[in-house]
């Protein structure tokens, strides 16, 4: 084991001092070489030598390996010859089916659950004076790894046989109004749902935050002169404020979809896919490490991307028209 | 509304408006009961962990965190079984020695690459733009095949920077959005007056550029610190099998599979990994959700 105290230090003071040194002297040199292509031809190259360094990142780290993916899920276990769609059968066949309705169950599920409690806390906390602790403290979380958040969920989740003491609150809870305590994380389905639950208090700080912006952007004179007119407070939101909030509505769900479909993190740490909770994700890394498929794992990383595409297709289109306005 | 009295406002208008109040007072009251279930048991977790780390080994086995209320016997040696048999002090350090250069990498390229897209005219530079919200929503895992037969090949794999880079290069399409907005609202005469001056580019960037993006910045930095902090999959991947201590994350995981040391050490270790993120977010919330609300697509 390297020795901690000299070996940090070191590497915090070259790459958070000396790299930035060595991007500043790069754009330097770039400048520098830019100044000899007098007029027309420097002021055209100018922004790629600005460009370099992020697009060769960008490059580097995202485009390449998505290329190479897509050629690779055509590929066999070593990823030497091809072997056509297979491993697309593969992935939509037999026990996979399982995993991939999991991630089905996650895709919809997550986003609603998250969207329906972030609404109601948007609202229901921009009611209150103490708002902004109330606000705090469901963005709490947010700064939580959900490798974290999966150990203090574990623990919250907690199953002791029935009649001996729960140390899990939420079976404690259970004990409290006499029912018998749940094997939360065993059950299945409920166990499907007791992950989910984990990312929504995870992520349900970011959701809050988008809806309560927008709502505090609803003006607030239309909404005292419908009160006034004796409108009552869900008439209210649902035909007042929901038609305002819709774009952020959709923000959020894209948003969610997307942290859905890339869970890893609580499966892996809270049942490794046991039980009947695998999802795409986890199973990729299975795929990876325990059989060394890289035909396997790159159709699971292919379908996954191609799920995310539609939302990609939304980001680009609001982009473009906010763009333009 | 402002505190100052309105001369307009009497007893007389005051009265009707008093008795609608009142009326909707009622649901007022199960919204404030509502609000501080919710919140209370949104908090209740951390609590939990928090009480359950300085428990001694024999209450944690035997009751739930909550007779620590009770009957309060607590302990600080959780903690030292954490540092003396589960590296937590290198866990933090290896993490410390990721997030810290990605943080301050990622903020840095961003602000040059959205200082580039937004100030330089170039052919192509709507296509870039639109590819850069493309790659928002790209899943890690589309990376990790070719990446790690790369990082195997180049001999990244097992070393820091490796990581540093590949967490750089997956949030620069994000930060160069989250700022693009922020330097395009940088008045045009700042950089006018800066060329007739004669500065050159980088010295408009390094003076100009910087100090006023500092607030987006902010909010950049403290986002990237919290990914890389919280990341497992990249670490767990790709610094396997290496003389380096894990990462936080990674040493988590692999207590939770393995029971030995008990629960106690394991809240103890879990709550040393999340008091850097909750300190930094509650301190920085400002900026935490400018991050936030600026790096939603919005419609």
């Amino acid at each position: 084991m390297t020795d901690t105290l000299t070996f940090v230090p070191l590497m915090i003071v070259l790459g958070a001092i000396g790299l930035p040194a060595a991007v500043f002297a790069a754009l330097g040199a770039g400048e520098r070489a830019l100044s000899l292509f007098p007029g027309g031809a420097g002021r055209r190259a100018r922004p790629w030598v600005w460009l370099f360094l992020p697009l060769i990142l960008v490059i580097l780290i995202l485009i390449y390996p998505v290329i190479v993916t897509i050629f690779t899920s055509f590929q066999d276990a070593r990823a030497e010859t091809w072997v056509g769609g297979q491993n697309y059968t593969w992935a939509f066949s037999g026990q996979m089916l399982d995993i991939v309705g999991n991630n089905l169950l996650w895709l919809v599920a997550f986003p609603l659950i998250t969207l329906v409690l972030a609404l109601a806390s948007a609202t229901l906390f921009d009611k209150v004076r103490y708002e902004p602790l109330a606000m705090t403290i469901v963005i709490l979380p947010t700064a939580i790894s959900f490798t974290a958040g999966s150990v203090i969920w574990t623990q919250m989740y907690s199953f002791q046989p029935s009649g001996s003491p729960q140390i899990g609150t939420l079976n404690a809870i259970r004990a409290l109004f006499g029912a018998d305590p749940l094997p939360w994380l065993i059950q299945p389905v409920v166990n499907n749902f007791a992950l989910i639950f984990v990312a929504v208090w995870l992520q349900l700080g970011i959701a809050t935050l988008i809806l309560s912006s927008a709502i505090k952007n609803v003006g607030s004179e239309m909404l005292e002169a419908a009160r006034l007119d004796g409108a009552g407070e869900w008439r209210i939101f649902r035909s007042m404020i929901l038609p305002n909030i819709l774009p952020s509505v959709l923000v959020v769900l894209t948003t969610m979809i997307i942290a859905a479909l890339k869970v890893f993190d609580i499966v892996y740490v809270m049942t490794n896919g046991n039980f009947g909770t695998d999802v795409i994700a986890n199973r990729l890394y299975y795929e990876l490490f325990a059989v060394n498929n890289l035909g396997h794992a790159s159709a699971i990383a292919v379908i996954l991307l191609f799920t995310a595409l539609p939302v990609a297709l939304i980001n680009i289109f609001q982009f473009r028209s906010e763009a333009r306005s | 509304m402002t505190g100052a009295p309105d001369p307009a406002i009497t007893p007389r208008t005051l009265a009707p408006r008093a008795r609608k109040g009142r009326r909707i007072r009622l649901p007022g009251a199960l919204v404030h009961v509502v609000v501080i279930l919710f919140i209370v048991g949104w908090f209740v977790p951390i609590l939990a962990l928090f009480v359950s780390s300085i428990r001694t080994q024999a209450d944690t086995a035997s009751s739930g965190w909550w007779m620590a209320l009770v009957r309060p016997d607590l302990s600080l040696q959780n903690y030292a079984l954490a540092f003396d048999q589960m590296n937590i002090a290198g866990s933090l350090g290896t993490s410390l020695a990721i997030a810290i250069p990605t943080t301050v990498l990622t903020v840095l390229l961003s602000v040059i690459g959205a200082y580039a897209l937004v100030r330089m005219q170039f052919a192509g530079r709507t296509a870039l733009s639109l590819l850069l919200v493309a790659l928002l929503v790209t899943p890690p895992q589309i990376t990790l095949v070719p990446l790690l037969r790369l990082y195997n090949q180049v001999g990244l794999s097992g070393s820091i920077p490796g990581i540093w880079l590949y967490q750089v290069g997956f949030t620069l399409p994000f930060g160069v959005f989250l700022l693009r907005g922020f330097i395009a609202s940088i008045p045009k005469d700042l950089y006018e007056s800066a060329n007739l001056d004669g500065a050159s580019e980088l010295r408009t960037f390094w003076s100009i550029v910087l100090p006023l993006s500092r607030p987006i910045m902010a909010s950049l930095g403290i986002m990237a610190f919290l990914w890389s902090w919280n990341d497992l999959l990249i670490p767990l991947l790709f610094l396997g099998g290496s003389g380096v201590s894990p990462p936080i994350t990674v040493n988590l995981a692999g207590l939770v599979a393995q029971t030995t040391q008990g629960q106690g050490p394991l809240m103890a270790a879990t709550f040393l990994s999340v008091i850097v993120p909750l300190v930094l977010i509650v301190s920085l919330q400002r900026y935490f959700v400018r991050g936030i609300l600026g790096g939603a697509v919005k419609g």
